[in-house]
């Protein structure tokens, strides 16, 4: 059958995110108080057609690490649902 | 020597390349489109260039996709057999993806597109003033992956101010050691971010191009 997984990719925690630097400017300049920091990555939703769920997740893990994510600079987790 | 320079849709700098090469440079060179596989007329003493552009609009990552194109296929191959493989700006980030660099290149600190000026130096201790042009372009490698570079001598070039100074005020995008050009340890890949194709005409005010090309893929001099 078919499984929806959603891949989110992220900047390694380490690295500086100059798109999250300046998302929090902005929420800054809106007045709000209390958010603390602003990281912002990438939600990759894939249809997959597999025997399990787990299958669905090896194949989604996989194209993770060979495209859709570069471990040099981030790191991704893969859901099924 | 010949020179092959790569079409990826999206390429801009593949013309300026071209232009260079053949025009202020005097070499042969012929234009290799993405789709091709066939690199059977250039040898190992030849150079195939990875030009500057959006490949494939820069989806997902810059470089990202061109690396599974057909002709990266090859040129994978001709750089593991030990042909020179040139890439500039964005073929600096496709080098970076196909694995043929180590590391990677991050959104400019600043979060600009940049395009202006820049100087850089290498071990000779030469200072260039070659044009920058990115979004993409911050080096980013880690720790035992830059002390390695640096021993083995793989950085090429490193963002300095006229006077060949590393200064944090001369790196314009915030690049890891201020690097803005390394080569594999085969010393057969280079990548860099500014473009020496750019700076290759009399006619545009600006010739140090031609001796970063001429040094480094004719001459070899950078290469020891």
């Amino acid at each position: 059958m078919t499984y929806t997984v959603q891949i989110k990719v992220m900047p390694l925690k380490e690295l500086l995110d100059p798109q999250g630097k300046a998302v929090m400017g902005g929420l800054e300049n809106l007045g709000l108080s209390g958010v603390e920091d602003v990281r912002i990555g990438k939600n990759i939703t894939l249809q997959v057609n597999a025997d399990s769920p787990d299958k669905a997740k090896q194949i989604a893990e996989e194209a993770s690490k060979k495209l859709l994510a570069n471990p040099v600079m981030e790191y991704f987790e893969v859901s099924v649902n | 020597m010949k020179f092959g320079v790569v079409v990826f849709p999206g390429s801009n700098c593949d013309r300026d390349m071209y232009d260079a090469l053949s025009y202020d440079l005097g070499q042969e060179v012929s234009m290799l489109w993405h789709k091709d596989k066939d690199l059977s007329k250039f040898s190992t003493e030849d150079c195939i260039i990875l030009p500057g552009g959006f490949s494939y609009g820069d989806y997902l990552r810059c470089g990202a996709i061109a690396r599974f194109s057909p002709m990266m296929q090859s040129v994978i191959e001709f750089a593991n057999e030990g042909g020179k493989v040139f890439g500039v700006c964005n073929g600096f980030q496709i080098l970076c993806e196909s694995h043929l660099l180590p590391g990677g290149l991050l959104r400019n600190a600043n979060q600009q597109f940049i395009c202006k000026n820049v100087f850089i130096t290498n071990e000779t201790e030469k200072i260039y003033k070659i044009p920058v042009a990115h979004g993409e372009g911050r080096y980013y490698a880690d720790e035992d992956t830059l002390n390695e570079l640096e021993a083995n001598g793989q950085i090429l070039f490193y963002y300095c101010d006229e006077k060949g100074n590393k200064t944090e005020a001369s790196n314009p995008n915030g690049a890891t050691r201020n690097i803005a050009g390394i080569c594999n340890a085969n010393r057969n890949v280079f990548g860099m971010m500014p473009h020496p194709e750019r700076a290759c005409s009399p006619v545009l005010g600006n010739t140090d191009g031609q001796e970063i090309i001429r040094t480094m893929l004719m001459e070899r001099q950078l290469v020891l």
